[in-house]
């Protein structure tokens, strides 16, 4: 990176110098670049989510019979299953789905049985993502995976945020509706919805912490994020032969990222106070009138 | 063919450490909730630990917080903010690194002998490490409810207590810290149950288990690994948590009643989920 970095032995060990040139080696790019993994997954979260919260809210009020069950399993689930146990098996079952799908259209004369006992034993040729697949292949299948199981949690968290606060537009508001002739879905459509969303942003402020808090759990994925890289660079490397000679350090990168974490949510914090007092602005709410005292 | 018999007399008392390795190749569904179900328990014994000495220590830590000299409320504040604001994954990495920096054994020298003395490295255990970081976390938690119950404790009460005579120990005992508590109640019981919850990350983190003790989610991933079969043990591990959760919501549910047991059954303030997750 520097000129200097050209030959470390004869920089002062620990000095400003080598440790210029220590954090900009190639690996250490590697964890400032995994940052936009984590950015990148945290962006396309969100908006799923949102999706399947709203979809779910939708179910759960759904007149339909099926429907509605599905709803209420989909938004009750978080609150008896640890949310780490959903967000590991989701992309464990897309795999076995995927898997199940090819074993069937790819070796159709398999004499094996596809489940034997408790273990899965499909065709070979019907792993996915395959050891032939090209790297990047995997990291965004990988990617994908991983954005659709944070989504699938947060939007059964969504959904009873939206929830809420569809049950806390004022029923004045829908009565008056009523009074001026309007159909069940106008009502949905044109007060309920408009007005629920300033109800809703406390709860989903909450949420978006929560998921900025919840990325570190993305290497249990194996994703190679901040997390990972942490954990690959703070690894005592003593060798004679390595470049940058250094004990165990991972107390100091894991508390980089703390701090890191921290100033994120903080920062999020700020950000939404500012949203929620912009959009409560001349509404009767609990969080304007806390405002103005 | 083994029985279901079979795999409980073997394995039940693996998750504690005890027992022959776990089973390879040869996986049948007992194995699997045999384990899975003594891993909640291993998961139980870490939330209840945590939340009881967590629950006291709030306490101290909302009084701080509430305390008019910034020498008591700044490290007490800081204290919550910092936990409440990183995520609980980075707290065990964090600490289990800071941990491992402590000497492994010290000795200091007496009438010209060397003697050893217990340093803290045996808090790299996951029973003690891990469950000092939970221990931490909840309290930060538990502090920041306990704090606006605190605060919303009616003015009246506590001159009327003032003006009863009760000396300050007696009116907090006897006058803000039950009102405190029944206002906080329904919240705390959402602390207790997604800390329970959050212990399932306990074996995720880098403390190490010693002779493959362990909690649900880590034979539940062992499983996986074996069988390649996720359908068998993520929904086993699910239909435990979702009985323990519903015990706590219950043990819960109780001990609100008795909080509330003066009041007119109408004002009560009913226990309402309000997700507080994934930390």
């Amino acid at each position: 990176m520097f000129e200097y970095c050209q030959d470390i032995s004869a920089l002062s060990k620990y000095g400003f110098e080598w440790m210029s040139c220590y954090l900009t080696t190639k690996k250490h790019m590697n964890l400032y670049f995994s940052l936009f993994t984590v950015l990148g997954v945290m962006a396309s979260a969100a908006p799923l989510a949102m999706l399947f919260g709203f979809g779910g809210m939708l179910a759960k009020r759904s007149a339909n019979p099926v429907l509605k069950t599905f709803g209420l399993g989909y938004t009750n689930m978080v609150r008896g299953i640890p949310d780490i146990v959903i967000f590991m098996f989701v992309p464990l079952a897309v795999d076995m789905g995927i898997e199940l799908l090819r074993h069937a259209v790819l070796c159709p004369s398999a004499t094996t049985p596809i489940f034997q006992g408790v273990n899965f034993t499909p065709c070979r040729a019907a792993k996915f993502p395959s050891s032939f697949d090209a790297e990047w292949f995997h990291d965004t299948y990988g990617f994908l995976l991983a954005v659709f199981a944070y989504a699938l949690v947060f939007g059964a968290f969504a959904a009873n945020v939206l929830d809420g606060a569809l049950k806390a537009v004022p029923a004045s508001q829908i009565e008056t509706a009523k009074a001026y002739g309007m159909t069940p879905r106008q009502i949905f459509r044109r007060i309920s919805v408009p007005q629920m969303w300033i109800y809703a942003l406390p709860g989903l402020n909450n949420l978006w912490v929560l998921l900025v808090k919840a990325t570190p759990l993305l290497f249990l994925l194996g994703i190679e994020d901040l997390v990972y890289w942490a954990q690959e660079l703070g690894k005592a490397d003593m060798k004679r032969r390595a470049l940058y000679p250094h004990p165990n350090w991972h107390v100091y990168y894991f508390g980089a990222l703390l701090l890191f974490y921290l100033a994120f949510t903080w920062v999020s914090q700020l950000g939404f106070d500012r949203l929620t007092k912009a959009v409560s602005r001349g509404m009767a709410t609990a969080g304007n009138q806390e405002a103005r005292a | 063919m083994r029985t279901c018999w079979d795999s409980v007399t073997t394995y039940w008392a693996k998750p504690f450490g005890f027992g022959p390795a776990l089973p390879r190749g040869d996986i049948t569904i007992c194995d699997q909730f045999v384990l899975i179900g003594g891993g909640v328990a291993m998961n139980l014994y870490f939330a209840i630990v945590a939340v009881t000495f967590g629950f006291f220590f709030a306490l101290l830590l909302a009084v701080l917080k509430a305390h008019p000299s910034r020498w008591f409320r700044l490290p007490a504040s800081t204290f919550v903010f910092v936990m409440r604001g990183s995520p609980l994954i980075l707290q065990f990495f964090f600490a289990y690194a800071l941990i491992l920096m402590l000497p492994r054994e010290a000795s200091i020298q007496l009438f010209g002998m060397d003697i050893g003395v217990p340093t803290f490295r045996f808090l790299a255990n996951a029973w003690f490490g891990a469950l000092l970081v939970l221990f931490l976390n909840t309290s930060a938690y538990s502090a920041e409810i306990f704090f606006g119950a605190l605060r919303a404790v009616p003015k009246g009460d506590i001159e009327a207590a003032k003006a009863f005579g009760l000396s300050p120990w007696q009116r907090f005992r006897r006058v803000t810290l039950p009102t405190l508590l029944r206002l906080a109640w329904p919240s705390y019981t959402n602390e207790a149950i997604f800390l329970f919850h959050a212990t399932t990350l306990v074996f995720l983190s880098a403390f190490p288990a010693l002779s493959q003790m362990g909690e649900a989610l880590r034979y539940v991933k062992y499983f996986n690994a074996q069988t390649f079969n996720p359908f068998v043990p993520y929904p086993i591990i699910a239909f435990y948590f979702l009985i323990a959760s519903s015990l706590i919501i219950f043990l819960f549910g109780r001990v609100n009643l008795r909080l509330n047991r003066h009041r007119n059954p109408d004002a009560r303030v009913r226990i309402q989920y309000r997700p507080r997750l994934l930390r």
